[in-house]
C-alpha cells in the first residue's frame, strides 16, 4: 500500500471514523447548526451545550468520508470541557496545521495532529476543515447573539 | 471474456455486440499505443484512466497540430493578407467543415465555434431566449441534467418570467415520458435535454421528444457533450436546432466547444458577444451584422485548438462511431456485470448496455466515494468522485455523491477486472469484515 495513502488513513483517523465520538443528542443545546461541503455533498449536524465560558458537551453527526466524520471525532473529543478561548486557539491551530497558515500559539493536539496526512490530498483539505469551519461560525454566532446559518465549506 | 450476444438495432444499422473485439475491429491496445499519457506511471502503477466523461485523454496527432499550428502556421484568420494568415484560415475553416460533416452532414454556416458546451448553451440562453420568452412561456428540462444545461434556464427564466418544467426520471435512471403530453404544452417554447446524462449513462430518446417539442412549436437544444464523443450522431435524423458539445470530451484540446445551430433560427437571433470579427460594417453610430457563423464569433477566436480539434475528429472518423460506440457497450456490458457481483455496490442508471453509455455511477454501501476515489489513486486508477455537477439528480437520486467511471477507445477488460479488483481491495482497507 502506498505511503502516502497510509499517512492519510492512519489507524488512529480510522479509529475515529468507525467509532465517531460525540454521537448523543443534546437536549435544549445553546448552540445547533448545519455545516455543509458543496463540492462533496457532505453534511454535518453540530449541537453544543454550554456551561458559563465552557463547553458543556458536544454532538457531532456527519455524513460524509472518513476525513471529515474523523475530523469531527476528533473534534468533538478535544474540545468538550475546554473554554470557548481555548476551543477557538485550537480552531486556528487545526486550520494553520491543514492549511500551512501561521502558526499563531503551540498548541498539543493530540490525535488531531494525523490530520496533517491531509495536506498531501489538497481536494481532502475541505473535508478535514468542515466540522471546524461550523465550530468556529457556530461560536461566533453565539457569541454575537445571532441565529445560527448553515456553514459552507465554500 | 463476454458471452453474450446481443444486437442492437442504431440509425437502422445492425451492429454486433458482444465479443471480445468489436466487428470493425477496435484494438484499445494498439489505439493505447497513440496516447503518450497512458504510459505514465501515477503512484508506482500503470495509469487506469476512468474519468472520460470529464475529459478525454490526447492521441499524439492532436499534440503535434497544435504544435504544427504555432510552429508553422501561426498568424491571426480571416482578415490577412499573407500566406500565413490564409493558411491559418483555412486550417480553421477545415475544421469547421470536419465538425459539420461529422454529426450528419450538416451545413458548416451551421457550426459556432466556443470555448465549450457551457457557452454554447450560454450562447442560446443569451442570443435566442432574451429575445423570444415571455412570462408564461415554457421551458422544458429533464431531472438529470448537469448544471451547464440547467442554470443558464433557471436564470433565463428568472429574467423573462418564463416557467421551468421537468421531465422526471424513473427508478432505472430513464426519462418517465408517461406525462410528456402534459409536460410539453403548446406554450412550450423549449425543450433543452441531455443526449446522455453524464451520471446515468442514459441515452435519452431525443429524436421522440424532438418531434413532440416541434409538433407543439416548441425548439429543441440537446447537450451533446456525453453523445457527440461516444455514440454516431446524425442532427438530421434527430432534427435537433441546437445542439452543443465540447472538443476535449473527444480527443480535442480544452478551449474549444461547438453550437450547431438551425441556419433559418440563427440568421434570425441576434449576436452574442460584440467586436471585431462578427461585424460587416461599422459606423461611428451604427454596425451591420457579419453573416453566419462569423456573426457569433467576436474576436480573435481559439484558432490552434480549433485546427488541433480537426485531427482528433480524423481520428475517430478513422476508428468509424459505430466501432467507439460497439467497444464501449462491450465495456459497459462488463463493468455492470462485475460491478453487480460485489454486493456493497450499487448502481445508479439503466443496467442494460443497449440504453445507456460508458458512464457509471455507482456508490459503496460504506465507503464514501471520495475515500474510494483516493484508494483507487494509490492503485493508479483515476475515477470521479462527487456530485458530478447535477445536484439536483443527487438529490433526486437520495445521494450526496456518487463515485463514477467512465471510458472510452483506449480502456480495457483487463482494465475493469483492476477497477473491480481495487474496490474490493478498498473494502478489505476501509471496512470491518
Amino acid at each position: 500500500m502506498s505511503e502516502a495513502l497510509d499517512a492519510l488513513y492512519r489507524d488512529i483517523l480510522m479509529d475515529h471514523y468507525r467509532n465517531p465520538r460525540g454521537k448523543r443528542k443534546l437536549l435544549n443545546p445553546e448552540i445547533h447548526n448545519h455545516g455543509e461541503n458543496p463540492l462533496c455533498g457532505d453534511e454535518l449536524e453540530m449541537e453544543i451545550k454550554i456551561d458559563g465560558d465552557r463547553v458543556a458537551d458536544i454532538y457531532v453527526s456527519c455524513a460524509g468520508c472518513a476525513v471529515s466524520v474523523s475530523s469531527g471525532s476528533m473534534l468533538a473529543e478535544i474540545i468538550k470541557g475546554k473554554s470557548l478561548a481555548e476551543v477557538k486557539r485550537i480552531a486556528r491551530a487545526v486550520k494553520a496545521m491543514l492549511t500551512g497558515g501561521e502558526v499563531i500559539d503551540e498548541i498539543e493536539l493530540g490525535d488531531l495532529e494525523v490530520l496533517e496526512g491531509v495536506k498531501k490530498f489538497p481536494v481532502r483539505v475541505k473535508c478535514a476543515l468542515l466540522s471546524w469551519a461550523t465550530l468556529v461560525n457556530s461560536l461566533e454566532s453565539y457569541e454575537h447573539g445571532l441565529e445560527t446559518k448553515v456553514s459552507s465549506t465554500e | 471474456m463476454n458471452g453474450e450476444r446481443m444486437t442492437a438495432i442504431k440509425n437502422g444499422v445492425k451492429i454486433g455486440v458482444g465479443s471480445v473485439m468489436a466487428p470493425a475491429g477496435l484494438d484499445p491496445l494498439v489505439i493505447k499505443g497513440d496516447f503518450p499519457i497512458l504510459s505514465r506511471i501515477i503512484n508506482g502503477h500503470k495509469l487506469i484512466y476512468l474519468d472520460n466523461a470529464a475529459t478525454t485523454q490526447k492521441p499524439s496527432c492532436v499534440i503535434s497540430a497544435l504544435r504544427n499550428y504555432y510552429e508553422n502556421q501561426n498568424a491571426n484568420v480571416h482578415r490577412g493578407l499573407h500566406t500565413l494568415a490564409e493558411e491559418a484560415t483555412a486550417a480553421f475553416e477545415a475544421t469547421r467543415k470536419k465538425v459539420a460533416e461529422f454529426i450528419g452532414s450538416v451545413k458548416p454556416e451551421e457550426i459556432i465555434y466556443t470555448r465549450n458546451a457551457t457557452e454554447a448553451i450560454n450562447l442560446v440562453a443569451y442570443s435566442w431566449g432574451r429575445h423570444n420568452l415571455k412570462p408564461q412561456d415554457r421551458i422544458v428540462l429533464t431531472e438529470m441534467e448537469h448544471h451547464a444545461n440547467l442554470v443558464p434556464w433557471i436564470v433565463l427564466a428568472k429574467e423573462t418570467g418564463a416557467e421551468l418544467k421537468f421531465i422526471p426520471i424513473d427508478g432505472d435512471g430513464l426519462l418517465d415520458l408517461e406525462n410528456i403530453d402534459r409536460i410539453i404544452s403548446e406554450d412550450t417554447k423549449l425543450v433543452a435535454l441531455t443526449h446522455m446524462s453524464n451520471v446515468l449513462g442514459t441515452i435519452n430518446p431525443v429524436a421522440e421528444i424532438a418531434r413532440i417539442a416541434h409538433h407543439n412549436g416548441a425548439l429543441v437544444l440537446l447537450d451533446g457533450a456525453q453523445s457527440v464523443p461516444h455514440l454516431p450522431v446524425n442532427i438530421k435524423e434527430i432534427d435537433a436546432d441546437f445542439y452543443a458539445f465540447s472538443a476535449h470530451k473527444m480527443l480535442g484540446p480544452t478551449g474549444i466547444g461547438i453550437l450547431y445551430g438551425r441556419e433559418s433560427i440563427l440568421q434570425k437571433m441576434e449576436p452574442f458577444l460584440f467586436g471585431g470579427e462578427m461585424i460587416s460594417e461599422v459606423d461611428f453610430e451604427k454596425a451591420t451584422w457579419n453573416v453566419l457563423p462569423w456573426k457569433f464569433e467576436a474576436g480573435t477566436p481559439n484558432i490552434a485548438d480549433a485546427v488541433a480539434y480537426g485531427s482528433a475528429l480524423d481520428y475517430l472518423t478513422d476508428l468509424g462511431m459505430e466501432a467507439v460506440r460497439s467497444h464501449e457497450m462491450d465495456l459497459t456490458a462488463y463493468a455492470l456485470r462485475k460491478l453487480s457481483e460485489l454486493d456493497s455496490i450499487k448502481i445508479f442508471g439503466p443496467m442494460d448496455s443497449r440504453l445507456r453509455g460508458g458512464a457509471i455511477s455507482f456508490v459503496d454501501r460504506q465507503i464514501h466515494p471520495h475515500d474510494l476515489a483516493t484508494f483507487l489513486d494509490s492503485r493508479g486508477i483515476a475515477i470521479r468522485a462527487g456530485h458530478h455537477c447535477a445536484q439536483p439528480l443527487m438529490r433526486r437520486l437520495g445521494v450526496g455523491s456518487t463515485a463514477r467511471a467512465s471510458f472510452y477507445i483506449y480502456n480495457t477488460f483487463e482494465e475493469i477486472d483492476e477497477f473491480v479488483g481495487a474496490i474490493a481491495e478498498a473494502r478489505r482497507y476501509f471496512v470491518n469484515e
